[in-house]
């Protein structure tokens, strides 16, 4: 069902949306509510939601599956933000 | 400076009852653990029966938060926090993970193989060619310290946190190395136990040595026989004992409730010579091994009350009452009480000395010795040796005043502790 639904809206996905499906991701993981709360495009994870730093690569595979992309290991090393993050999605996803 | 050791917490997580106080009814009553396991035997194994501890989704959410339990696969983990955690509270601490780092405190907790099933996850995926599918949580959970890990960060431990291993003496050397520890001042306290997962992949090469009970497949609570006439080999068993050990300085001056004394011990090794072998005891070493704990605890033999043996069930158990008696130098009516848990709990492997000691120091304190059951016929080779009605089959309820534990294990190698009920 879920795949069914990815398939028809990948290629139309906004911005805006891609950060409502990534803030359900990172959630489990975020250590500061305070930051989460205020989760924004420039939002950094280590930083300002207290990710434990081993975490991000659950977090890669989290993306990957709920996207339905993958992500090569140069793509992997830039995702330390909500704005890099939707970049790479974005990347992926158109291509 | 030699302090004066003492237990001041205690957890535990058995096949016959979690947390001490359900634990505790069930060695007094002489309550099984032991069920079948359909999964056992649908993988063809010929010991189709085990001690695995039932513990709810619910209980695990009040130990591992959410993110700790996301991708989380081994058994050996879980009980170890369980019972570290329990034991740590029952000392009268508690949980903060914004608590100050505690130079003071350390963390001995061993294992044998852990996190098993986490292991078996990752080798599928690797050859999958699915390795960066892992994600974090394989390491953690597959290294031998992974509880040592886990628990050392959720109590804020600044003192050595480390994992030892040494097949089923794990638990008890697990103490041994922690009182040392007080005893010599570099700790206040340590907490110590072992843990072993539930897993048909830890117990099938034991399946395979048979050297596991096939004959109580339909009767799993009469599968775990220790020194009984037909005792047939042992039952598989599972979880994690922990005991806060503590100065007796610093469980005074905090008015901690004292369980017992730890009064010494001794670890030692046969060297797979004179009868040793990686799977057999070298029956000399296992008596200096008992021997050499009574002067490190500087107590004599008379002295013991009551022994919680190794007896795992199998053909061994004559030998090692045997070695009782000659480093004893105790037999017949002369002999001490003695007891085994893996009647109740089959063997626990890794888990076993830790789970045997909480046992121990339960019967210290509450002063009664626990039943052995699954034993009305005793083995005519220990009739022999010891008078049977030191083999309790019902709860004494008597004074106890000193119990020696002992646990032995593959690569021939023997651990002895003396415990003692506290008095200043």
């Amino acid at each position: 069902m879920r795949v069914y639904s990815l398939k028809n809206t990948q290629n139309k996905m906004t911005k805006e949306e891609i950060i409502l499906k990534l803030t359900t991701l990172v959630k489990p993981y975020v250590q500061n509510e305070e930051g989460f709360k205020n989760m924004s495009e420039d939002t950094d994870f280590i930083n300002d939601l207290e990710i434990n730093s081993a975490n991000l690569v659950d977090i890669i595979l989290d993306v990957e599956d709920e996207f339905n992309i993958e992500i090569d290991n140069d793509s992997m090393e830039k995702m330390l933000s909500v704005k890099a993050t939707v970049v790479v999605i974005q990347e992926k996803m158109n291509a | 400076m030699k302090n004066r050791v003492v237990i001041t917490g205690l957890g535990v997580v058995a096949p016959n009852g979690v947390g001490v106080s359900a634990f505790t009814n069930a060695i007094k009553t002489g309550s099984s653990g032991v069920a079948f396991h359909q999964h056992l035997k649908d993988k063809g194994f010929s010991c189709c029966i085990g001690g695995i501890p039932k513990i709810s989704e619910e209980k695990k959410a009040t130990y591992l938060t959410p993110l700790q339990l996301r991708g989380f696969n081994s058994t050996s983990i879980l009980y170890g926090c369980i019972a570290g955690i329990d034991a740590w509270k029952d000392a009268g601490f508690s949980i903060d993970e914004s608590s100050s780092l505690d130079y003071n405190t350390g963390l001995i907790f061993g294992t044998g193989t852990s996190g098993i099933e986490k292991l078996r996850e990752a080798i599928y995926k690797i050859d999958d060619q699915k390795v960066r599918r892992l994600g974090s949580t394989s390491v953690v959970q597959t290294m031998a310290s992974g509880i040592s890990a886990y628990l050392g960060g959720i109590l804020g431990l600044g003192n050595q946190v480390t994992t030892n291993s040494s097949a089923c003496t794990t638990g008890t050397e697990a103490l041994l190395l922690g009182f040392e520890r007080i005893k010599s001042g570099k700790a206040k306290r340590m907490l110590v136990g072992s843990s072993s997962d539930s897993s048909l992949y830890t117990w099938g090469g034991f399946d395979a040595m048979r050297v596991m009970s096939y004959k109580h497949n339909e009767t799993p609570e009469k599968g775990s026989r220790p020194m009984s006439a037909d005792a047939a080999g042992f039952v598989p068993g599972s979880g994690a004992g922990a005991l806060v050990l503590e100065s007796l300085e610093s469980a005074v001056a905090r008015k901690a409730t004292i369980y017992a004394e730890v009064l010494g011990g001794n670890v030692n090794s046969g060297g797979q010579r004179n009868g040793g072998t990686l799977t057999a005891p070298n029956s000399e070493a296992v008596q200096r091994c008992i021997t050499d704990a009574l002067l490190d605890a500087e107590i004599t033999s008379t002295e013991i009350d009551v022994i919680n043996g190794h007896l795992t069930a199998t053909s061994k158990d004559s030998l090692e009452i045997e070695n009782w008696t000659k480093a004893l130098d105790r037999k017949g009516s002369n002999f001490p009480y003695i007891n085994s848990l893996k009647s109740m709990v089959g063997h626990c492997l890794a888990a076993s000395g830790a789970i045997e000691c909480v046992a121990s120091v339960l019967q210290l304190k509450g002063q009664f010795i626990f039943p052995n059951i699954n034993c009305e016929e005793v083995h005519p080779e220990i009739v022999a040796l010891i008078d049977t009605d030191k083999i309790p089959t019902k709860i004494i309820e008597k004074n106890v005043t000193i119990l020696a534990k002992a646990s032995f294990g593959f690569g021939d190698v023997n651990a002895c502790v003396l415990f003692k009920k506290y008095s200043k």
